[in-house]
């Protein structure tokens, strides 16, 4: 025990260690607190949800934070769902069969640019006569436009952008050709050109129910081009979701793989030291052969023709290095340690060869190991990144190589998505420099001939 | 008289030793290229028993242990029964005819495809032709020059991946050569420090850093192309060419020594540190020798296997980095015709590429032990082990 106090001691000395043990301890702690928070079948259900789980969320839209670095305010997201209880609601019975509901959406607007899209959602309940819905829209000026009239079906969405009245009555209301709906309900008219007024917006969503059982709830979005700390991809995915697991499986990935590998090799080159003769034989040309199969393309080989889960990856990564070539470094230091006395006392009492093996000689250079695997870790991490930006991620679960691919096949760099592709890119690059940097000083640490120079 | 027996004898036996030392030497040699023949005979068939077992492996995977066969047979039957009911004349026939004549078309094109014989057998097939780069055609891919043998494909692949990699590479070396040289000799000082601080920033691969510089140069500047080898369409004259090669060069090149320069230079500079504080070199420093002459005999000689070592595992990792880096930069090489090949279920495609890389990594193998031996006096090929 007090061989690792001391360890400890010499490693507090470099400040990069330190610095990396936070950032693992960081990593580590979001790693554990991500499952209980959001539990794996609901990130994957979450993450392969499509449009339905994401309806409310804009496309494409960069992470609240940015509005920070930015002269203009980026509009946010607004959502009122009258299913939620938001808003306020008016229901007035104008006869036996009729009744009139109201919705009344009040909202600020302290943006300095418009909505992407403008969508209102409705799901009505009815027998045979389909309710009737009108939406009026009050601007902090007083003005009121009248935005659209619909007859929805059981579920409806009504885009404000694609409706030609709409559009018509807003170009005479602004004097600007062919304006986008979502521009010109909040524009300023007093002001050249497109401006945002600022200030309490009104929507009033009226639905006529013409059956004593109908019903009809609404959902309006005003969409953001800033949405979350994360922001949004393509199919309107919350990146956060994706931040976050990727953490835990990051971790999983490159650490169960570091260990895996260095274990299993390290067991290897025990065996073959301890048996010599064939065994030995049998191994250093297995590790030849080995070293001909190049890892990244057997990888990809198997990813494309059998399987993609990032769990059958992680056994293979393992399963190929079983026989790498650590192996010699192994066998090099082994073949020392078996010449030791203490490994003669041991076999002069009759212990078996396995005891031999896994007692006296691999517990000898643990403490080799352990710079091994930490320094492993980032490898493994970017090659699960690398796979994923091959397309060969795993098919169910977000990880960030999963947000660099997309990103990279939606083109982001080209349209000026930054966020897409820096965010991930920023986790790996922190997880893969805290690991290598107190790997560099445990290699010091627990190798004093490297600490002189 | 007795004098000149002596004399004489002596002579003799000066004659005999001339001789036996003559013999000995030329027998010692004789021995020595016997053993060299010995050992690099031993040596090259064990590397080609390793080849074969690494791409009968690949020939095993990359087939899916015979069951990309089922898939080839599924498309043939497809494409025969398509072609068939395309066939005006064929409605004549009665259903069973038709089937029957299907049948024996997809025999026939299964035979001419050998899928008629056991998987088994098959898979020694293909690697006896592989080891033989007998590469065959392959299934989907094309080379742009239009030819579907797999030869040409990848010959067609192989000088944009050596071009842009031996630039690499070689930039990379000599860099790191000379970067480390010149930390060891300002041991200490702020840039010694800093590549040491820097050293870490290698754990990310140098595809990881491309992205950053795309982003950069080609989104936010715009002044380097995202990718590609030549701008399109590709210019006529030859200088054109290359200039137009060369920029698209840049990022490539750039993003493959971020990702290894700074922990290779440092690699180097604490070889070279070791081998400084031997006494033989502080010998030569109090002989008063000058810098440079102690840097090239004294030091970089002795570090020369290290440094080869080291640079042959660079190489050998390349290949899996070619794969991604290629891309990643969307550069028309073999890593990506590798990849594009596995997606396309291309076996001989794929298979073509191991065998490549297999002999490329053998050789590298093979010939790292005479550069040892070139480098390195102590060594000699075929004495001992060397485990």
């Amino acid at each position: 025990m007090s061989a690792l106090a001391l360890r400890w001691q010499q490693l507090r000395r470099y400040p990069s260690a330190v610095v990396g043990l936070i950032v693992i301890a960081m990593l580590v702690i979001v790693s554990i607190a991500t499952p209980l928070v959001l539990p794996y079948s609901e990130a994957i259900r979450l993450w392969r949800g499509g449009d339905q789980e994401w309806r409310t969320n804009p496309r494409n839209a960069a992470p609240a934070w940015q509005n920070l670095f930015t002269e203009t305010d980026q509009a946010a997201t607004i959502v009122f769902d009258s299913a939620e209880g938001d808003g306020e609601q008016v229901a007035e019975q104008l006869s036996a069969d009729t009744r009139e509901v109201r919705y009344i959406y009040e909202f600020e607007f302290p943006y300095d640019t418009f909505p992407p899209e403008l969508i209102l959602f409705t799901s009505a309940t009815y027998a045979s006569k389909q309710p009737f819905v009108e939406l009026l829209w009050y601007t902090p000026d007083g003005r009121e436009i009248r935005s659209g009239e619909f007859t929805p079906t059981y579920t409806a969405s009504f885009r404000f952008d694609q409706d030609n009245r709409l559009q018509r009555r807003l170009e005479r209301e602004t004097g600007i050709e062919n304006v986008r709906a979502s521009q010109g309900l909040f524009d300023d008219p007093t002001q050249e050109g497109l401006q945002v007024l600022k200030g309490t917006y009104r929507l009033e969503v009226v639905g006529l129910l013409f059956e004593p059982q109908a019903d009809l709830e609404a959902t309006f979005v005003s969409y953001g081009q800033v949405h979350g700390w994360a922001g949004t991809d393509h199919l309107r995915r919350d990146l956060s979701v994706a931040l976050l697991w990727g953490t835990p499986l990051a971790m999983a990935f490159g650490l169960l793989a570091a260990l895996g590998t260095t274990i299993t090799t390290m067991s290897i080159a025990a065996i073959g030291v301890w048996f010599g003769g064939w065994v030995d034989g049998v191994i250093q040309r297995l590790t030849e052969v080995n070293a001909i199969i190049p890892l990244l393309p057997i990888l990809i080989m198997v990813g494309t023709l059998y399987s993609r889960s990032l769990w059958v990856m992680l056994g293979l990564v393992i399963a190929l290095s079983i026989f790498g070539l650590t192996i010699k470094n192994y066998r090099a230091i082994f073949l020392q340690v078996k010449e030791l006395p203490y490994i003669d006392a041991a076999r002069a009492y009759g212990a078996s060869n396995m005891r031999i093996i896994f007692r006296y000689l691999v517990p000898r250079i643990l403490p080799l190991l352990i710079p091994q695997i930490v320094t492993l870790v980032p490898f493994f991490v970017f090659l699960e990144a690398a796979l994923a930006l091959l397309g060969l991620g795993d098919p169910v679960l977000p990880t960030w190589g999963k947000l660099i691919n997309d990103a990279n096949s939606e083109g982001a760099l080209f349209y000026g998505y930054y966020y897409w592709i820096l965010q991930p890119s920023a986790l790996l690059m922190l997880a893969g420099l805290a690991f290598a940097m107190v790997g560099f000083a445990l290699d010091r640490v627990f190798n004093p001939k490297l600490r002189e120079i | 008289m007795a004098a000149d027996l002596v004399v004489d004898d002596f002579n003799i036996n000066s004659e005999v030793d001339v001789e036996a030392i003559e013999a000995s030497a030329r027998r010692a040699r004789l021995q020595g290229a016997r053993r060299l023949l010995r050992y690099t005979a031993l040596k090259v068939v064990a590397l080609i028993f390793t080849v074969a077992v690494g791409v009968y492996i690949t020939v095993i995977v990359a087939n899916m242990g015979g069951e990309v066969d089922k898939i080839r047979l599924a498309a043939i039957r497809e494409s025969v029964v398509l072609a068939a009911t395309a066939d005006p004349s064929f409605r004549e026939l009665s259903a069973e005819q038709r089937a029957d004549l299907i049948n024996t078309q997809v025999e026939l094109e299964a035979r001419r495809y050998g899928l008629d014989q056991p998987f088994l057998q098959r898979s020694f097939t293909y690697l006896r032709d592989a080891m033989l780069l007998d590469l065959g055609f392959a299934q989907g891919l094309i080379s742009d020059s239009g030819s579907r043998l797999v030869r040409n494909i990848i010959l067609e692949r192989l000088p944009s991946t050596l071009v842009l990699f031996g630039t690499a590479q070689l930039l990379l070396f000599f860099w790191a050569l000379f970067l480390g040289l010149r930390l060891s000799r300002r041991y200490g000082s702020f840039s010694d420090k800093l590549v040491l601080a820097l050293a870490p920033t290698s754990s990310a691969p140098g595809w990881f850093y491309g992205l950053f510089l795309i982003l950069i140069f080609a989104s936010v500047l715009q002044f380097l192309p995202f990718g590609g080898m030549v701008s399109a369409p590709p210019p006529d004259n030859r200088l054109d060419y290359a200039l137009s090669l060369g920029r698209h060069m840049i990022l490539p090149v750039a993003a493959w020594l971020m990702g290894a320069i700074f922990l290779t230079s440092y690699n180097w500079r604490t070889f070279f540190l070791i081998y400084s504080s031997e006494d033989y070199v502080e010998m030569a420093k109090a002989k008063g020798l000058p810098d440079r002459m102690i840097e090239r005999r004294y030091i970089l000689r002795p570090t020369l296997p290290n440094i080869v070592t080291s640079f042959s595992l660079l190489v050998i990792t390349l290949w899996s980095g070619a794969i991604i880096h290629e891309t990643v930069f969307n550069w028309p090489g073999i890593g990506r015709l590798y990849f594009q090949a596995i997606a396309a279920f291309d076996t001989p495609v794929i298979v073509g590429n191991v065998v490549l890389y297999a002999y490329l990594l053998a050789i590298t193998v093979f010939l790292l032990d005479f550069i040892y031996a070139l480098v390195d006096p102590r060594v000699r090929v075929g004495e001992g082990s060397r485990n």
